[in-house]
């Protein structure tokens, strides 16, 4: 039996989506907290100053809702200005509205730490999209890798068989959240791809050591035996789409390493964060910080309690420049930006992995 | 004469001719230095003679050598993979043949002992090159891809403590891959790299192909950030690991190093005891302790301390201290006078610290670079004994009571590169050995190695692996 979202789910991915496709038109976000004198409003702004008033679902309109999470309900178009798509007749139907009068709830975008939910610790939020987002500080990517280093002993000790099964919950909660993903911009495509992604590296856990270990066959009557273990904590400047950053964060925990992740697009990796939240992940393995890399970044890089540096999401040569060489005062392992754009799309191979990996050899004499 | 003296043995200094001096190896040919360059002496540590004078490289050698690999890239790299292994296996075998002389070589010139250099040091140098002569034909089968590319011009600097080891770990498994290389020896033991160098020679190897520059710590600068080059490999302390980690920033070079080390060597009071104080003694006295994975913190658990150390200073009293070329000495000269002082420097501050100082009695010559073995007793966590590389014959001995413990104090170090476990129970080695964040870990065994075994480290350890199928990934791309 096919599953019918909610009534109350569908409308709010549906409040979201009408945000999106308004606000695609929106100039640069999250620059100043300077709402009023913003002369092009997002979508979620102009829906906001018009009362935030979200409809309930027509009768029936759950029942006729897909899985892909395509807006229904009619083309109701009275007088909103701003309903520039299909989707957005759900939202701005004045007619709905004044029929349930109901204020929508929204959501607080903040970070993700040690598995809860804080504020940053800085009090500071910038805009983006018309979210009031939590701009992370120092203090947070400390915090955040302390949180990190904690869950770290415990999930790399964890089965592979366990941690395999907890990536491939994350898929199953990425798919069931699917129309909130798609509400905030994510490509249908792109998050099809993500859901696999997440699924693929399931998988990998329990045979990347297979894979990259070795019997070695040395010339002497010792057993000997190398495998791969986890690096540790990670610190990820992750890249802006969706696909990118599930293609930073997998990789790297599937193995067992913990990470702090420093979003580019915050709504989508809170988003995340919530899945993640629901999906057995235990709290300090994935740390998600939303704010400006260019600021937040430094810190990792020169933090000595962690191990590696992925850069991935690092656009600027100088900023990456600066932060592969502060990550040398411990000797982290650094992935360096792409050198071309990267396509997400491909086969992303053994490296996002094994980068992030220690071979451990261990050697013992046989005898009578 | 007591059972334990015995009646000098020395290996023939004459299977070795030594030039007065020597020049840089660039495109095939023994070349004098530039105008940049200069030349410096190379010393027996075991005597303080001039064994020969070399040349020092300056920018333009490097330059110059840079530039050689780089036109012997192209066909290099377009060889089938089936010739370059015949060159590899042809340098092996050469190795095998001329083992006495670089044997006897590489004592003179390091002051390790015959015994090491002939029995472990060349026969890893050959066992490396022909490891690796056999990947060259079979890296589409090596797990990095369908068809795997070397990078090119690989820039490699090595330390004095194996020089000629430290070569083959890295000259082998780069030309497997395809790449041509620059490699500069340490400024204390450039011969066995210019004795090499012959070896190419002598091998036909395609000029270029592999180019020595000598020099000290300005020469591997420049070399490390020419522009020139694609991949750069260190071996050597962690402090030079960290500059050249900066220096890459911001380059697509690629790097591995392989750095320092403070390994614990981990005591259970079941392990069986004789064993074990074997283990402890070349843990930390092979190669005068001038071995980046030694065992130098001696973890013993507390209920078989003063079994273990009784038999340990029984052991070390055995110990013969001498002429590198003896074919009886344990423990030769240490390499340098810069690191005799810094041996010395770490051993006073172990005993003003408050640590417990001994060595057996033992004479040392008088001409030359001596220390005795030593060990402190009493070591804390907090000493510098324990926490510095002394990268000499120096033991710091801490206890402990719980495994739990013993991890604890294990891995409470920057490095990661080895460690030790001496047990007779399985179960407790594996959990053991699953829990220290050392890249090479020794059960019941130590100081191991073999081409076909990874070897690498955890943390400030470095990065990158070096042997085994795991070291073909540094040259590939």
């Amino acid at each position: 039996m096919p599953k019918s979202p909610s009534p109350a789910k569908a409308a709010v991915a549906k409040a979201a989506a009408v945000a999106k496709a308004a606000g695609s038109a929106k100039g640069p976000t999250g620059a100043k907290r300077d709402r009023q004198a913003s002369p092009a409003k997002s979508g979620r702004e102009a829906a906001r100053a018009q009362g935030d008033l979200v409809p309930p679902p027509a009768e029936g309109s759950s029942a006729s809702s897909s899985a892909g999470g395509d807006p229904v309900g009619g083309p109701a178009t009275a007088g909103s200005g701003r309903a520039t798509s299909a989707a957005a007749g759900d939202r701005g139907a004045s007619g709905a509205v004044v029929r349930s009068g109901r204020l929508a709830v929204r959501k607080t975008y903040k970070l993700y730490i040690g598995g809860a939910f804080p504020r940053s610790e800085s009090g500071r939020t910038y805009l983006v999209d018309g979210d009031n987002v939590a701009l992370a500080s120092r203090k947070d990517a400390r915090d955040a890798v302390v949180a990190a280093r904690k869950a770290q002993p415990k999930w790399a000790g964890a089965t592979a068989y366990n941690r395999g099964q907890v990536l491939y919950r994350i898929a199953e909660m990425v798919e069931a959240r699917r129309d909130e993903f798609l509400a905030l911009g994510v490509a249908a495509g792109e998050l099809d791809a993500a859901v696999d992604r997440w699924v693929w590296y399931a998988g990998w856990s329990d045979k990347i050591a297979q894979v990259h270990g070795s019997a070695n066959p040395v010339a002497g009557p010792y057993f000997n035996i190398s495998a791969p273990e986890p690096t540790g904590v990670v610190g990820v400047v992750a890249p802006a789409s969706f696909l990118g950053l599930i293609s930073v964060i997998a990789p790297a925990v599937v193995t067992g390493n913990t990470v702090v992740v420093l979003a580019a697009a915050p709504q989508v990796a809170v988003t995340l964060a919530e899945v993640l939240a629901t999906s057995d992940v235990p709290g300090g393995v994935v740390n998600i910080l939303t704010g400006h890399a260019a600021e937040t970044a430094p810190w990792l890089a020169s933090h000595d309690d962690v191990n590696a540096l992925d850069l991935t999401g690092v656009a600027d040569p100088a900023l990456a420049t600066e932060l592969e060489r502060a990550a040398a005062g411990n000797l982290k392992r650094v992935v360096r930006p792409p050198a071309d754009t990267p396509d997400f799309t491909a086969d992303p191979g053994l490296h996002p992995m094994t980068a992030l990996l220690e071979t451990k050899t261990v050697w013992h004499p046989k005898g009578f | 004469m007591s059972f334990l003296e015995y009646a000098p043995a020395p290996e023939s200094r004459s299977v070795v001719d030594i030039a007065p001096s020597y020049g840089l190896f660039i495109d095939g040919a023994f070349v004098p230095a530039s105008s940049s360059g200069g030349v410096f002496k190379t010393v027996n540590p075991a005597s303080e003679e001039v064994l020969a004078e070399v040349a020092s490289a300056g920018a333009e050698d490097v330059d110059l050598a840079v530039a050689a690999a780089r036109r012997a890239f192209g066909p290099w790299s377009a060889l089938p993979g089936a010739e370059r292994a015949k060159y590899l296996f042809r340098i092996a075998r050469i190795i095998q043949e001329r083992s006495r002389e670089l044997a006897v070589l590489e004592s003179l010139d390091n002051g390790k002992p015959i015994r090491e250099s002939r029995d472990v040091d060349v026969p890893l140098v050959a066992a490396h090159f022909f490891y690796y002569a056999g990947w060259a034909d079979k890296l589409k089968y090596a797990g990095f891809g369908p068809d795997p590319r070397p990078l090119g011009v690989a820039a490699q600097v090595i330390p004095w403590n194996f020089p000629l080891l430290m070569l083959a770990w890295k000259v082998a498994p780069a030309l497997a891959a395809g790449n041509t290389v620059v490699l500069k020896p340490a400024e204390t033991t450039p011969l066995s790299a210019l004795f090499f160098a012959d070896i190419c020679q002598q091998a036909e190897l395609p000029p270029g192909v592999v180019n020595i520059i000598t020099g000290a710590g300005e020469t591997g600068r420049a070399l490390v950030e020419h522009p020139g080059v694609d991949k750069v490999a260190f071996t050597g302390s962690t402090e030079v690991g960290r500059q050249i980690a900066r220096s890459v920033a911001g380059t697509r070079k690629r790097l591995t190093l392989e750095l320092g080390g403070k390994a614990a060597n981990i005591v259970f009071d079941d392990a069986p005891i004789d064993q074990a104080v074997e283990g402890i003694v070349n843990g930390i006295f092979f190669n005068q302790g001038h071995v980046c994975c030694a065992g130098s913190r001696l973890l013993v658990q507390e209920s078989a301390y003063d079994e273990v150390l009784t038999a340990l200073k029984r052991r070390m009293a055995t110990l013969r201290v001498g002429d590198p070329l003896d074919k009886n000495t344990d423990v030769g000269a240490i390499n340098s006078a810069a690191q005799l002082a810094r041996i010395r420097e770490l051993s006073e501050v172990g005993a003003t610290e408050g640590a417990e100082r001994w060595s057996p009695p033992c004479e040392l010559p008088a001409q030359g670079f001596w220390f005795a073995p030593t060990i402190f007793t009493g070591v804390t966590q907090a000493h510098r004994i324990a926490r510095e590389e002394i990268f000499g014959p120096v033991l710091s001995v801490l206890t402990f009571r719980t495994p739990d413990e013993a991890i604890e104090k294990a891995n409470n170090t920057p490095y990661g590169l080895s460690a030790g476990i001496w047990s007779d129970k399985g179960s407790l080695i594996l959990a053991m050995a699953d829990k220290l964040r050392a890249g090479v870990v020794w059960a019941n065994t130590f100081n191991k190695f073999d081409p076909t075994s990874p070897f690498g480290g955890y943390k400030e350890s470095g990065y990158g692996r070096e042997g085994g199928r795991h070291g073909l990934e540094a040259y590939l791309a």
